[in-house]
């Protein structure tokens, strides 16, 4: 049985992360998982969240929108939109994104695409949470 | 006989040109290798996104199976009357060909599409230009409208091409599958100059919509570089570090073959028919992206030629006025010694 996880990020623009793991944390759309090393082969769907992993350095998290996994017994590979590590993250231009989407959501009115103001304002939280723990 | 302070004049600035050449030759040669490393960075994702799409297929009823109508609105086939035209160009010239070739390769598709509701996306600055001066910016077309069929611009995209992101392709593609999915438009074609390496380059104009199998590309109208300019390529990459075969992706696209496809049994967590349905649309960003970054690339190269080419005239340029400025300045010193002379033989 394998100890540890080699865990891959990858986004349409490069390769995130190329790391091993001990513990991965990944945001499925229905809920999310905890993977160990052993893990049964499994395919799922990424909701908008954060990544968390443990590495030797310690606790590391990306913030993804939108992605697609494979978990296999001693590796783990995501296909994310975006992933972005705290560092990257621009906590203004997400503050900013934030209040925009709220006040859509408050603001309401037929010509509003509900869902679209939703995803955002998840994704600029998610963003804010993520750069907060750094 | 030309003035030599003038003909010394025109050659200090014909040098100055040509210094300037040199460095924009340097610059796009730079800018191209970054833009090559930035498409091999994006491989894996594109790669692995294709094959484990690949694989769903096999896995899923795409096709009803008492009407045999497909069950994702982007598989959907209709007759084409609507088609829209992504034409991807650069921002600025100073190319080349670069810009009227890709122009070229769209008319003449524009041509073949005559009859048809053609909308037009111009990417780039150049494209724009040219296509708004030929044709009337309208409003995209409504499923429901009744107007005559004709060529249209409905959207354009200028100034994005510096930095591709993907946000940009995401943005594009997602535009382009609402209208679809909504019977707005037909079809989808890409027009764009395809980079492989300096030397394997080609004009394509690619059907991204309605899929028709995926992992393929339909190229629906190519052409290849000819040996002139490819002559010109290899001559203007020497010393710049360019290097004139396509980088070596064999490992990378083999590690990115396994993805979602060992052959295991794998736990949905969501069943296969509903993560296909996510997957394909993903599948359009990602090659509208692959499109921006291979013409973005192109450009810089086709630049790079230019630039070479230019270097070049300009030092043959130099040579022929340095050879007329040293004739021009024999004669005067001929006609100052015969003055001296036929003077001297008046005096005695």
């Amino acid at each position: 049985m394998p100890d540890t996880l080699q865990l891959e990020i990858v986004t349409p623009e490069k390769m995130v992360v190329k790391d091993v793991a001990q513990e991965v944390q990944i945001p499925g759309k229905g809920g999310y998982l905890g993977v160990l090393p052993g893990h049964a082969p499994l395919i799922t769907e990424l909701a908008i969240g954060e990544i968390v992993y443990k590495n030797a350095n310690g606790t590391q998290r990306l913030a993804v929108a939108w992605g697609f996994a494979e978990v296999l017994p001693d590796k783990v590979t995501i296909l994310a939109e975006s992933a972005e590590k705290p560092a990257e993250i621009d906590v203004k231009r997400a503050q900013e994104a934030k209040t925009r989407a709220e006040q859509l959501l408050k603001a309401g009115g037929p010509d509003l695409d509900y869902g679209h103001a939703e995803a955002a304002l998840q994704r600029a939280e998610t963003r804010l949470q993520v750069a907060e723990k750094k | 006989m030309a003035n030599i302070l003038d003909i010394r004049r025109r050659i200090r600035s014909v040098t100055n040109t040509r210094q300037i050449t040199k460095a924009m030759k340097m610059v796009s040669a730079a800018k191209l290798r970054r833009a090559q490393e930035r498409a091999l960075a994006a491989r894996p994702y594109a790669q692995m996104l294709t094959n484990v799409l690949k694989s769903l297929v096999a896995r899923t009823d795409i096709y009803d199976p008492e009407t045999g109508e497909p069950r994702h609105p982007l598989l959907v086939q209709r007759p084409e009357e609507n088609v829209l035209i992504l034409v991807v160009t650069g921002d600025k010239g100073l190319a080349g060909a670069f810009n009227t070739n890709i122009l070229k390769a769209a008319t003449k598709f524009l041509e073949l599409k005559h009859g048809k509701n053609i909308e037009i996306e111009a990417v780039g600055r150049k494209g724009r230009d040219f296509l708004r001066r030929r044709y009337p910016m309208a409003e995209p077309r409504k499923a429901d409208s009744k107007d005559a069929a004709r060529t249209t611009v409905v959207a354009e995209k200028v100034g994005v091409l510096n930095k591709v992101e993907y946000s940009l392709a995401a943005e594009i593609a997602e535009r382009v599958i609402e209208r679809y999915s909504r019977a707005e438009i037909d079809s989808v074609y890409l027009v764009f100059n395809e980079f492989k390496s300096v030397i394997a380059q080609r004009l394509v104009v690619e059907q991204i919509l309605p899929i028709e199998k995926v992992g393929e590309t339909t190229v629906t109208q190519a052409e290849e570089m000819d040996l002139e300019a490819r002559k010109h390529a290899i001559e203007a990459a020497k010393g710049t570090g360019v290097g004139l075969r396509p980088p070596d992706t064999h490992e990378v696209d083999e590690a990115a073959a396994k993805f979602a496809t060992a052959p295991v049994d794998y736990i949905y967590e969501q069943p296969p028919e509903e993560l296909f349905r996510s997957l394909l649309p993903k599948y359009i960003g990602v090659q509208i992206f692959y499109a921006l970054q291979e013409s973005v690339a192109a450009e810089h190269a086709a630049r790079m030629t230019a630039m070479e080419a230019a270097t070049n005239n300009a030092t043959d340029m130099i040579d022929s006025l340095t050879l007329i400025m040293n004739r021009a300045r024999q004669a005067k010193i001929t006609k100052e010694i015969i003055e001296i002379v036929s003077g001297a033989a008046a005096a005695s």
